[in-house]
Parts: structure tokens; sequence; C-alpha cells
């Protein structure tokens, strides 16, 4: 920690204040969130549900599709073009 | 971007950048810190005193930056009605209040040692001083109305109105005589503070920014979780009354 001179007692005083201001918000605002889910899980708990929430959940992963469903490749067979009639 | 503005998407996204944000915010802080502390040389005019300006220059710019995103976010409660535009809009305001009172304190605790005084009613204080009961204004009038969307339109509107100190606080030292310094780092020509002060002060801002992306995400989360628990707690009390008629 550097000398901070006469004035030292004003310079500790604003990083206190801002450490405390900041800390307190940081605090209310955690809080606050948590605060918010425990009632949301409580609820859905007790079997109260958004109705969106009610319908199945889509799956997070989207399922490969079967191989003999491919499309043939560029390289293999080409397709027949279509011809103008 | 469009597809977060969901805000089931929305909270997905902020479980994941939480984290990120808190260790970004932790190794900001001790980085501006230390810079500030042990780094950063007294000034030739200000001595130590100086130190003062790392927290006091970030939070007034946060101060009025925090304002700028209430008005824009207002813009999107009034014209588009979008749900997360008044959700940022209200999570957003105690963080500024919080930012602005930083600055009024930590300005009155340089002015006493540099001025002589702790305050003067001089156009860019009293103009921040506006700032901070703007904020004020803002948090009671959403605690006052209790249904959300009324509330945020009313709050929309003071929050547009109330946009109009923005440039009057940024101007002020133009403008006025007044025995705040102008601008000394966002200014044509260059900022006139040497670059081993200069450092520091950036670090901070950047330090402060991040806590403020932090905390906005997070508030904003309680603010659509409080949404979600209080449209149920009326579903139940709808449900309730429709079973006993």
């Amino acid at each position: 920690m550097p000398e901070l001179g006469p004035h030292a007692a004003f310079i500790i005083a604003a990083y206190a204040v801002a450490f405390v201001a900041f800390g307190a918000l940081t605090l209310f605002t955690v809080e606050d969130d948590r605060k918010q889910r425990r009632l949301l899980m409580e609820m859905e708990r007790r079997g109260i549900r958004r109705r969106s929430a009610t319908k199945p959940a889509a799956p997070s992963v989207k399922m490969a599709k079967p191989k003999a469903a491919k499309a043939p490749s560029k390289r293999g067979t080409p397709r027949p073009r279509k011809t103008r009639s | 971007m469009i597809s977060l503005a969901n805000p089931t998407r929305f909270l997905g996204l902020v479980e994941i950048v939480v984290p990120w944000l808190t260790a970004l915010v932790v190794i900001l802080l001790g980085a501006g810190l230390y810079l500030s502390f042990f780094v950063a040389p007294p000034d030739y005019q200000q001595g130590e005193t100086v130190r003062i300006m790392y927290i006091h220059v970030p939070s007034a710019w946060l101060a009025m930056g925090i304002y700028a995103i209430i008005a824009i976010a207002a813009l999107g409660t009034l014209i588009w009605r979008h749900p997360l535009a008044d959700v940022a809009a209200k999570a957003a305001a105690p963080i500024g209040a919080t930012f602005t009172f930083v600055v009024l304190v930590t300005g009155s605790l340089w002015g006493k040692p540099m001025w002589g005084t702790y305050w003067v009613w001089d156009a860019r204080l009293t103009s921040l001083l506006v700032l901070f009961l703007l904020y004020l204004g803002l948090i009671a009038l959403w605690q006052a109305i209790e249904e959300p969307g009324r509330a945020g339109r009313a709050a929309a509107i003071l929050a547009l109105v109330g946009a109009i100190n923005l440039p009057i606080i940024k101007f002020s030292v133009d403008w006025w005589n007044t025995l705040h310094q102008p601008a000394s780092v966002f200014r044509a020509g260059g900022p006139t503070i040497d670059p081993s002060l200069l450092t520091p002060l950036f670090v901070m801002a950047a330090a402060f920014v991040a806590l403020f992306v932090l905390l906005h995400l997070i508030a904003m989360r309680a603010e659509i979780l409080r949404r979600r628990v209080r449209a149920l707690q009326q579903s139940q009390v709808e449900h309730a009354a429709l079973a006993g008629a």
C-alpha cells in the first residue's frame, strides 16, 4: 500500500463507500434472484406450472437420420436430369 | 440476437454467461485496484487524491450510460411493447442509482481536499443529483404500480422525459461556468491525461462495465422469474374463484 499523504482519510473513505455500495447492491441482486427461483420451484413442486411448461419438452439434441433415408452423394450415381418439356 | 429476445432463451444464455462474467469482474477489479494503488503515480497537482478518480470517473460514465440504456429500453416498451425491454429497464434502475450515489459521494470526498468544500450547487453536480433523483423516481414508480405492464409504460414515459438531463450533464461544464473541470478523457483532440494515469482508469472502467453487465443479467433473470411467479399466483386465485362459484 503506498503512502496516501495528508488526504488519506478521504481516499480510504471514497473506496470504502464504493465497496459497501457495490457489495450491498450485489448481495441484494443475488438474494432477490435466489428468492424468485425458490418461489418458482416451490410452486412447481406443488404442481402449479406454466402452460408452456406442461408441454412435453423438445429434445435438446436432434436425432440423426437413419442411414437408409440418406440421399445419394454427389459422387455416387447421378440422379436423372429433369428435361424441359 | 432476435432469438435471445425470447425470455426463456434469454434465461438459458444468462445461465451460461454468469460464471464467466463473474470471473472477468474479479480479474478486472483485481487488476484495476492493483494499478490504481501500486502502479499509477500521484498527480502533479492533486497528489494522491487522484486515486479517487479511478472509482469516481468510471462510476460517472456508468451512471449516465445506464440511464441511456433505460431510455432506449423505454422506447422498446412504448413502441414495440417488448416484455424484455421493460424487464431490462426495471432491472437497470437500482444499479444506475448505486453508480450515481457512488459518483456523488466520491466526488464530495474528492472536492473537500481539492476545492475546500464537499458540495457546490454547480451545474454538473446539480444535474447529477437530478439524475440520482430520477433513478429514485423510476424505482418508486415501479414499486407503486402493481400491474407490471402499466408500471412499465408509466416508467418508460418518465425515463424518456428524464433523458433530456443526459446532454445537460455532459455539456454542463461547457455551457456554464462551473467549478467542475471540463472533459479530460472523451474530448476533441484526445485525452489530456498522461497514459500512466489513463491506463488504470480504463481498466477500472472495464471492471465497472463488466460488473454492471453481470448484475444487470442477474437482476433481469430475477425480474422474469418474479413475473412468472406473479402470473402463476394470479392463475391460482382465478382457479380458486371459479371453483368456489
